[in-house]
C-alpha cells in the first residue's frame, strides 16, 4: 500500500500546483513531459538532396512515377487549352500538336495579353523537346529540398514580425464595425473554436450474475461533462444478491483533470455503502490509457475515520471482428489496515478476473455474456471464511454496455 | 431563385415522380444535368444577387433529414461572376442562430470575408448582410458559411467566375461537381461522439479476424508497435461511410447524378470538395483526366487518372468521352463510402461502379518517423520491423512520455506549447509533395501529386522572402483535440502577424498522422514545389500526415483573417488562428 501511495505522489503534487485553476497554460505538465530525455539529440537531419519527388524505391517500379503517361496522346493531353495569338516564334515544342490539334495549335494556353514579356512562360521549351513527359517526372522537378526551420537542429528562434506587422488596431475589424459587438462575435468564435464543453452516460456494466447458489446483479457507469482539460466525473458501482439487501455500492463525485496527453488526475468524494457500515473517503486517482491500449483506473481512498484502501483496475478491448469484442479485465483492492465491520483485512483484501464478451450493433449499444471470478486474499480471506462466507466465486454474466 | 422551365421539364421527365424532391435542387444539380454551358447559365449572376439562409428538409436515399441550405437548395445556387464586375450579395437570415457566407478563394476586402468575430460581427436572425466587393479573379471557387457548424449541414454551393478576357482553357461544355458528405446526425452530436470515443465511427479497424485471415495486411509485431504507441494505424477519417452519405451535387450513389455530353467534345469538369469531413481520391474509370485548374488558378496541364482532392480544395479538369456512359467516383480516403455520378450522351445510361478500393493501412511515414531517412523503398514493413524502439521507454511508469522520441520537444519550436493537446511531435517530417497521397501509393496509373502543379502564369512576386515561420499542426485523437502549436485557438493564441506587402516563407508541419487541409483566408500562397517562377497559387493545402508543406506567401490584403485546418471538426476542436496583415488602409502604423 506504501508503495502504492508513493506511487500517487507525484500526482498529488501536479494536481497540488497550478493545476487548479482552468488555466490555459500547461507548461508545468509540459516541464515534467520534457526531463524524460532532454539531452537526447535531435534525430532529425535535414533531407539528404538525392531526395526527390519520387521515391527511389517508387521510381524503380515506375520509372514515370505517377506519369507514366502511355494514352497521354490518344487523349489529347493539352486539350482545353486555346492558344490564339501565340506568336509564330513560340515552338511549343513537346506538345503533340497531331491530329485534330491543327484547329487549335497552341492547345493549351492562351498566351496573348500579359505573357508578351515573357511568350514562353509556362513552358520548359527544352525539357518538353527532351521528353514529352516533361514536368512529371524530371529531375530537375523534383522536390526541392527546401531548408526550413524544421530541418535545422539548432532550432534558432525565428524572426520575430516586422514593427509595422505589430500596427493598430488589434481587431482590424474594429474600425468598421461597432467594437463592443465584434468583442461579443470574438468570444463567440472562441467559443466555437476550441471551448467546446460536452459529455457522455457511460454504463459499462449493467449485468445480471450468476453462481451456483445465488443469482445477483452488478453495475458499473460513468458520466461526465466538461472541457478538454476540466470535467466533472460521476461514478458510481455497486452489487447484490436478488431479494437481499444490496451488498455493496459507492458512488463517487470527481474532479477530473488532463495533465498529459492519455491521463487524467481525478480527485473527489465517494460513498460507500454495505449492509454494515458506510464510509465516506476523499479520492485521489489517475485514470487513462496506457501503452498497447490498456484502459487503465487508479485510485486511493482516505476515509472519514482513517482507513486508506486503494483499487487498480484495468481493461484491454480485443477486437476479435469489426463488432464483436473480448474485453478482458484486472482489479485488485487493497486496504492498509484491518476493517473488521466491512469485512477487510489489511493488505490485498481481493483480485477480480473477468472477460466480456460484446457484440456492438452499435458502437454506444452492445449486449455482452461473459464470466468474472473473483477471490479474498490474505487477512480478508480468513476474515471471510472465518464468519463463514465464500473466499472464491466465479459469476456467469448477462449484461449490456451503452453509452449516451 | 429563378428556374429555367427548359431545364426543370427536362429534369421532371427524367426524374419522372421525383419532381418534388428535383425541385430542392438547383437547375445544374439535377438529373440529367445538360451543364453549365454558357447559353444555358443559371440565373444567380449579374451585380446583385439575393440569397436567403434557411432550413429545408433534405432527402437521399429514401431518408429525410434536416438541412441548412440558401435559397432551398442543396448544394447552394451556383453563382456565375465575370472577372472585373462589382457584386452586390444580399444574404439574409431566416434562422434562429446567426449565419454568415464565406467567399472561398475570393479575394475580397477583409471585411466581406464573411467570418463572424474577425471580418465582421455575423449576421443575425431576421438580419439581411450586404456583401459587395470587386470580382478580381476567374476561376472556379465555392461559399460556404463560417458560423457554428452549418456548413456540416447543407451550407455550400459553387461559384463559377469567368475570366474577363478569352479563357485560356478551351471546352465545349461544363459541368460542375460538388463533392460533399451527408448526416442524418447532427454535426454538434457528430462532434460530441468524437470527443467521447474518437474511433467510434471507425468500423475498419484491425481486428484478430483480420490477422488472422490476413486481410488487414499487418503482422502482429506491427500491430503491437502500433498499440505500443496507441495509436491506430487505420484512423485516416475521423467520420467514415458509417454515418456519411457522400454526395455529388447533392446525390446520393443511387440517385447517381447524369451529367450530359456529346461524344468527343471537351467536357470541362468543376470539381469541388464542400464536405465536412471527407477527402476524396476521385476518378472517372477508363477517362483520362486533364487537370487545368488547382484552387481557381489555371495550371500547366497534367494528365492523370485518378487525383486526391482535400477538403475545401477546387480541381477543374478537361475530359474528353466518348459514345458511352462513365461512372465518376469520389472515394472516401478511408474507403468506408463513395460518391458516384455518371457522364453519359444520354441519360438514363449507366457505366460500371467499382468496388470500393481496401483500406490503406497508415506507416512509420505517416507518423513523420519514417527512420530510413527518407527513402521510400521498403518503409512500410521493412523499416518498422527493423526500428529500435528501446528509445520509447514505456517501462518506467505508466506517465514517463518525456523518452519516447515520437514526443520530443526538441523537434518543434520554442515558442511551441506542450500539454495534453500535443499526442505527438514528428520527429522526421517528410517533405512529401511529390509522392502520391495516402491510399494512392500502388495504384497502376496515374496520379496527381502536388509537384505536378505549375503555375500557368509566372508568379506576379517573385522576391526571395525576407523571413520564415514554422507551424505545427497538432493533435490529440485520444482526446479529439486539434490546435497549431500545440493551443487550441480559443486559448487566446497570439494571431499570425504580417506586414503589409511583406513576403514570408510558411512551413507547416504535421505532427499528428492526419491530413490536415489547411487554409489561409483572403491570400493564395505559393506551394514551394520545385517550380521557381511558378509556384502554384492555393487557397488550401492538403498536409499529408507526417508530412511538412512550405508555401511562400506576399501578405498584399490588410486586415484580419482566419488561418485554419477545413476539416470542420478539427476547426471546432480548435485547429484555427487569426492571420493579421497591417498596416490597414488609412491607419498609420
Amino acid at each position: 500500500m506504501r508503495v502504492f501511495a508513493a506511487a500517487l505522489t507525484p500526482f498529488f503534487i501536479a494536481f497540488a500546483s497550478p493545476a487548479l485553476a482552468q488555466a490555459p497554460d500547461h507548461s508545468a505538465h509540459q516541464q515534467e513531459e520534457q526531463q524524460g530525455d532532454p539531452q537526447q539529440p535531435r534525430a532529425h537531419t535535414p533531407t539528404p538532396p538525392a531526395q526527390g519527388a519520387h521515391q527511389p524505391g517508387e521510381e524503380a517500379a515506375d520509372p514515370h512515377a505517377g506519369h507514366d503517361m502511355p494514352g497521354m496522346q490518344d487523349a489529347d493531353p493539352h486539350a482545353g487549352h486555346d492558344m490564339p495569338g501565340i506568336p509564330q516564334a513560340d515552338p511549343h515544342a513537346g506538345h503533340d500538336m497531331s491530329g485534330a490539334q491543327q484547329a487549335d495549335p497552341h492547345a493549351g494556353h492562351d498566351m496573348s495579353g500579359t505573357q508578351q514579356a515573357d511568350p514562353h512562360a509556362g513552358h520548359v521549351m527544352s525539357a518538353m523537346q527532351a521528353d514529352p513527359h516533361a514536368g512529371h517526372d524530371m529531375p530537375a522537378m523534383a522536390m526541392p529540398d527546401v531548408q526550413t526551420s524544421a530541418d535545422n537542429p539548432g532550432r534558432p528562434p525565428e524572426d520575430p514580425p516586422p514593427p509595422a506587422a505589430e500596427g493598430a488596431p488589434v481587431h482590424a475589424a474594429d474600425l468598421y464595425f461597432d467594437p463592443a459587438v465584434m468583442a461579443a462575435a470574438r468570444q463567440q468564435l472562441r467559443a466555437e473554436n476550441g471551448a467546446m464543453r460536452t459529455g457522455a452516460i457511460m454504463i459499462d456494466q449493467l449485468e445480471a450474475a450468476f453462481t451456483d447458489d445465488h443469482d445477483g446483479y452488478a453495475w458499473n457507469a460513468q458520466a461526465w461533462y466538461g472541457g478538454d482539460i476540466n470535467r466533472v466525473w460521476i461514478k458510481t458501482e455497486g452489487e447484490g444478491v436478488i431479494d437481499e439487501e444490496i451488498e455493496d455500492a459507492e458512488l463517487q463525485l470527481l474532479y477530473s483533470r488532463a495533465v498529459a496527453p492519455y491521463w487524467d488526475v481525478q480527485t473527489g468524494v465517494r460513498q460507500v455503502y454495505t449492509p454494515d457500515a458506510d464510509r465516506t473517503d476523499l479520492v485521489v486517482g489517475v485514470q487513462g490509457l496506457a501503452p498497447y491500449w490498456f484502459e487503465v483506473n487508479a485510485a486511493a481512498f482516505l476515509s472519514t475515520e482513517g482507513e486508506l484502501r486503494a483499487r487498480a483496475e484495468a481493461e484491454y478491448d480485443l477486437r476479435l471482428t469489426q463488432r464483436l469484442i473480448l474485453q478482458p479485465s484486472v482489479e485488485v483492492n487493497l486496504s492498509a489496515e484491518d476493517i473488521p465491520e466491512m469485512e477487510i483485512g489489511a493488505g490485498v483484501t481481493n483480485i477480480e478476473l473477468g472477460a466480456r464478451l460484446r457484440y456492438e450493433f452499435t458502437r454506444r449499444f452492445a449486449p455482452y455474456v461473459g464470466v468474472e471470478w473473483s477471490a479474498a486474499t490474505g487477512d480478508t480471506r480468513d476474515i471471510i471464511q472465518t464468519a463463514g462466507g465464500d473466499a472464491e466465486e466465479t459469476r456467469f454474466l448477462v449484461g449490456v454496455r451503452a453509452w449516451f | 431563385m429563378p428556374i429555367d422551365r427548359r431545364r426543370l421539364l427536362r429534369g421532371a421527365a427524367a426524374g419522372g415522380g421525383m419532381l418534388g424532391l428535383q425541385a430542392l435542387l438547383p437547375a445544374w444539380a439535377q438529373h440529367g444535368s445538360h451543364g453549365v454551358t454558357a447559353p444555358s447559365m443559371p440565373t444567380l449572376d449579374g451585380t446583385q444577387i439575393d440569397l436567403s439562409v434557411g432550413h429545408t428538409p433534405f432527402t437521399v436515399g429514401g431518408r429525410t433529414g434536416h438541412a441548412i441550405t440558401i435559397n432551398g437548395t442543396l448544394p447552394a445556387p451556383l453563382l456565375r461572376l465575370r472577372e472585373g464586375q462589382n457584386v452586390r450579395l444580399s444574404v439574409r437570415n431566416t434562422l434562429e442562430a446567426d449565419t454568415s457566407i464565406h467567399w472561398h478563394g475570393l479575394l475580397v476586402p477583409f471585411t466581406m470575408d464573411g467570418v463572424p468575430g474577425i471580418s465582421f460581427p455575423g449576421i443575425r436572425p431576421g438580419e439581411t448582410f450586404h456583401y459587395e466587393f470587386p470580382v478580381r479573379q476567374a476561376g472556379t471557387f465555392w461559399y460556404h458559411s463560417h458560423s457554428d457548424l452549418q456548413e456540416a449541414m447543407g451550407h455550400y454551393g459553387p461559384i463559377i467566375i469567368d475570366p474577363a478576357d478569352a479563357d485560356p482553357v478551351a471546352y465545349d461544355r461544363e459541368h460542375v461537381l460538388v463533392l460533399s458528405d451527408w448526416s442524418f446526425i447532427h454535426p454538434h452530436e457528430i462532434m460530441r461522439r468524437l470527443k467521447v470515443q474518437p474511433g467510434g465511427f471507425n468500423f475498419q479497424r484491425t481486428t484478430v479476424a483480420g490477422l488472422l485471415s490476413g486481410e488487414d495486411r499487418m503482422p502482429l509485431e506491427e500491430r503491437a508497435m502500433w498499440g505500443q504507441m496507441r495509436m491506430d494505424p487505420r484512423d485516416v477519417l475521423d467520420v467514415s461511410g458509417s454515418v456519411y452519405t457522400y454526395l455529388i451535387n447533392g446525390h446520393g450513389p443511387q440517385e447517381n447524378w447524369t451529367g450530359i455530353f456529346q461524344p468527343g467534345e471537351r467536357v470541362r469538369l468543376r470539381i469541388i470538395n464542400a464536405s465536412a469531413m471527407s477527402i476524396f481520391n476521385v476518378r472517372i474509370p477508363g477517362l483520362p483526366m486533364t487537370v487545368v485548374q488547382a484552387d481557381g488558378e489555371n495550371v500547366r496541364p497534367v494528365q492523370v487518372d485518378e487525383f486526391q482532392i482535400s477538403v475545401a480544395e477546387t480541381y477543374d479538369v478537361i475530359v474528353t468521352p466518348q459514345d458511352r456512359a462513365y461512372t465518376i467516383v469520389s472515394e472516401a480516403i478511408d474507403r468506408s463510402g463513395m460518391g458516384v455520378a455518371t457522364l453519359a450522351p444520354r441519360l438514363g445510361m449507366r457505366a460500371e461502379v467499382p468496388p470500393l478500393r481496401r483500406v490503406p493501412n497508415l506507416t512509420m511515414r505517416d507518423m513523420g518517423m519514417d527512420m530510413s531517412g527518407g527513402a521510400m523503398a521498403g518503409m512500410d514493413h521493412g523499416a518498422m520491423a527493423g526500428m529500435d524502439h528501446s528509445g520509447m521507454d514505456h517501462g518506467s511508469g505508466a506517465m514517463d512520455h518525456g523518452a519516447m522520441n515520437m514526443r520530443d520537444p526538441e523537434n518543434a519550436p520554442p515558442d511551441m506549447a506542450g500539454g495534453v493537446g500535443v499526442q505527438t511531435i514528428s520527429p522526421m517530417p517528410q517533405n512529401r509533395l511529390g509522392e502520391r497521397p495516402q491510399g494512392l501509393e500502388d495504384v497502376d496509373h496515374r496520379v496527381l501529386v502536388y509537384t505536378d502543379l505549375v503555375s500557368l502564369r509566372p508568379n506576379a512576386d517573385q522576391r526571395a522572402p525576407s523571413r520564415e515561420m514554422e507551424i505545427h499542426l497538432t493533435g490529440n485523437m485520444e482526446r479529439f483535440m486539434w490546435g497549431f502549436d500545440g493551443r487550441r485557438f480559443s486559448e487566446l493564441v497570439e494571431p499570425i502577424r504580417f506586414e503589409r506587402g511583406e513576403r514570408v516563407r510558411v512551413t507547416l508541419v504535421n505532427d499528428t498522422m492526419m491530413a490536415h487541409p489547411i487554409h489561409l483566408h483572403g491570400h493564395f500562397f505559393e506551394l514551394v514545389n520545385g517550380h521557381p517562377g511558378h509556384q502554384p497559387l492555393k487557397h488550401t493545402v492538403n498536409v499529408a500526415p507526417g508530412g511538412q508543406v512550405t508555401f511562400d506567401v506576399t501578405a498584399d490584403n490588410p486586415g484580419d483573417w482566419a488561418f485554419h485546418c477545413h476539416l470542420l471538426m478539427h476547426m471546432h476542436a480548435g485547429m484555427f488562428n487569426v492571420v493579421t496583415v497591417r498596416p490597414l488602409d488609412g491607419v498609420a502604423s
